[in-house]
């Protein structure tokens, strides 16, 4: 039995607009229009979509927010909308654009209340805020006032918080939005280490490639309102036929660049654009380039969610 | 009734950490503290004024006024304090704070009820108190007036309670519409801060059958006074302020739930 159903899934909602000095249309808008997914329980799975797909509607259904206009869905054996309440304790979210977190007071402050609001067991929430502070070096800042936390350390404090009641899922909505690169890379050791120890069932939405590349084995591609691809991330960029990008700058303006398995799409002086498929890697090509050019620099491009979707159409 | 009190329970708690948050700026909680008790303790000094020109006003004495005042006030006043963050409903809605109430595993109208709590609200409890004290000392007691009294307060909190949260409820519709609510819980209060035989039959009719906030003071201070119906309605009535108090929270109930679930929430 999965963890997370859903058939069916369908959310619209209405919407009015202007229409004349005072008259005002009413058009129905399917933010959600049918979705069928199963998700196990110990799945990392990211959830894509171009703003405006649909992302945060079903998260919202899925923690029982907002009730489905359509379909079943159900999650840990219970309808959420239903549920609510009795759900919540089995699940910990985390929207990456706001903070859970009491402003004015110390981190440790918002702890002890939400020990108190989902009544985990004393013993327990001391276990595991020792483990979270530990693998999340919040230790020092425990005892500071939330609003004098960066961004990154906010975040940290943020996931310890939807994680003290032992959730079976967690839902992170954007975690990794406007981190840094260094605190990005220790969010995700921690989040697979945690898939990986406690089993924890995750499903994220992001905007960034990297993310799902370094923790989910199966996305989830939604647009319209529709499931538009299930599988693995390697499947996306051969289904889509996406392509990276290498930008080489060399020394001197030279004739297009011939390397095995790249082509060059643009050239602008010393600088050219070399595609190579999204699956392949990139160090074969870098390679290639550096032994037969005189290259000042490199660098490589990702594709952004938005190109790769547009790609997943075209084909 | 476990149940009920883990709930009396939490939202202590998170009362508490909102008190403490308000003590991270210290002067600001004093500023407000003292400036809500002047505000409100002027209130009452206006019809103390006004009773320098006349002796009575409606047929009533100004100790008689003091006493609907004073539990008009104690009613709004505790509604006030613990519910009084309700009519904030709409920005939680816009802020996104909603939804992160909906994912914890308390109900939902306590925490919005509890959130940014306010002590400083308390002046008015302590303001009304005073001038319902002073008023008390000129009713003749017996037990069944004390316990009365006792019912009148605990039902005219009820009563204000479910007017501040029914009213707010409209906000899951329009987002936006704090004052509306106002004109019915604050409007009401005003309104009952005189004895209703100032106003046309009409209106006193209105806010006994429609918006009873008659019940709040009027029928049971009439009875506290040993006074018969200025309008010749029923004596029971008098002693009709919980059962009121009891159908308006079960109304409320239905309002709020049928709220939620019409909830769309907003973008992102």
């Amino acid at each position: 039995m999965p963890l997370i159903v859903a058939e069916g899934l369908e959310r619209s909602f209405v919407v009015r607009k202007r229409a004349g000095r005072l008259r005002r249309q009413s058009a129905q808008v399917n933010a959600v229009a049918g979705l069928d997914f199963a998700i196990e329980a110990g799945e990392m799975v990211g959830y894509l979509g171009p703003n405006g797909a649909g992302k945060s509607t079903t998260i919202k259904m899925l923690t029982g927010i907002l009730v489905p206009t359509g379909g079943r869905l159900e999650v840990a054996g219970l309808e959420p909308s239903k549920h609510r309440t009795e759900l919540a304790r089995r699940i910990g979210v985390v929207f990456g654009q706001r903070t859970t977190l009491w402003w004015d007071l110390p981190l440790r402050d918002s702890f002890v209340l939400l020990q108190r609001i989902y009544r985990t067991s004393p013993a327990r929430h001391r276990a595991n805020l020792a483990e979270y502070v530990e693998l999340l070096d919040l230790g020092d800042l425990l005892d500071t006032p939330v609003r004098q936390l960066s961004l990154g350390q906010r975040m940290r404090g943020d996931i310890t918080a939807a994680l003290l009641h032992d959730p079976e899922i967690l839902y992170l909505d954007e975690p990794t939005i406007g981190l840094d690169v260094v605190s990005k890379g220790r969010l995700r050791e921690f989040l697979r280490t945690l898939n990986a120890e406690r089993d924890t069932t995750l499903m994220l939405t992001t905007h960034d490639l990297q993310d799902i590349e370094a923790l989910c084995r199966r996305v989830l591609v939604i647009d319209h309102g529709r499931l538009v691809f299930d599988g693995s991330l390697p499947d996306l960029h051969r289904a889509g036929g996406s392509a990276r990008t290498l930008v080489v700058d060399l020394l001197d303006e030279a004739p297009p660049i011939t390397v095995p398995g790249a082509q060059v799409r643009r050239i602008e002086g010393p600088r050219q654009w070399l595609s190579f498929p999204a699956d392949a890697s990139a160090a074969p090509i870098v390679a290639a380039v550096a032994a037969s050019y005189d290259v000042a620099d490199l660098s490589i491009q990702e594709p952004t969610i938005e190109e790769v979707i547009k790609d997943l159409y075209q084909r | 009734m476990a149940e009920a009190l883990t709930h009396v329970t939490t939202y202590r708690d998170i009362a508490a950490m909102w008190v403490r948050s308000s003590l991270a700026y210290p002067v600001s909680f004093a500023t407000m503290t003292v400036g809500g008790l002047f505000i409100t303790g002027l209130d009452f000094v206006g019809i103390w004024l006004m009773f320098g020109t006349i002796d009575s006003l409606g047929g009533f004495s100004l100790p008689e006024i003091a006493l609907l005042y004073g539990a008009t006030g104690l009613g709004i006043g505790f509604a006030d304090l613990v519910v009084g963050n309700v009519e904030r409903i709409g920005v939680m809605v816009r802020m996104g704070t909603l939804d992160q109430m909906m994912v914890r595993p308390v109900p939902l109208l306590l925490q919005v009820c509890a959130d940014q709590f306010a002590l400083r609200r308390v002046s008015r409890i302590v303001q009304t108190a005073v001038v319902f004290a002073w008023a008390g000392t000129y009713v003749d007691w017996t037990v069944p007036r004390i316990l009365v009294a006792v019912i009148m307060v605990v039902s005219g909190g009820a009563i204000f309670f479910a007017l501040f949260v029914m009213f707010s409820c409209i906000q899951f519709w329009t987002t936006d519409a704090s004052e509306f609510a106002n004109a019915f819980t604050y409007g009401g209060n005003t309104l009952t801060q005189y004895p209703l035989t100032v106003f046309p039959q009409e209106l006193v009719k209105i806010l006994t059958f429609v918006l009873p906030i008659a019940f709040v003071n009027w029928y049971p201070c009439l009875y506290l006074l040993g006074r018969d119906d200025p309008f010749g309605l029923p004596t029971w009535l008098q002693f009709c302020s919980p059962v009121v108090a009891a159908l308006l929270l079960a109304l409320t109930a239905l309002v709020w739930r049928t709220g939620v679930r019409h909830y769309t929430s907003t973008g992102s």
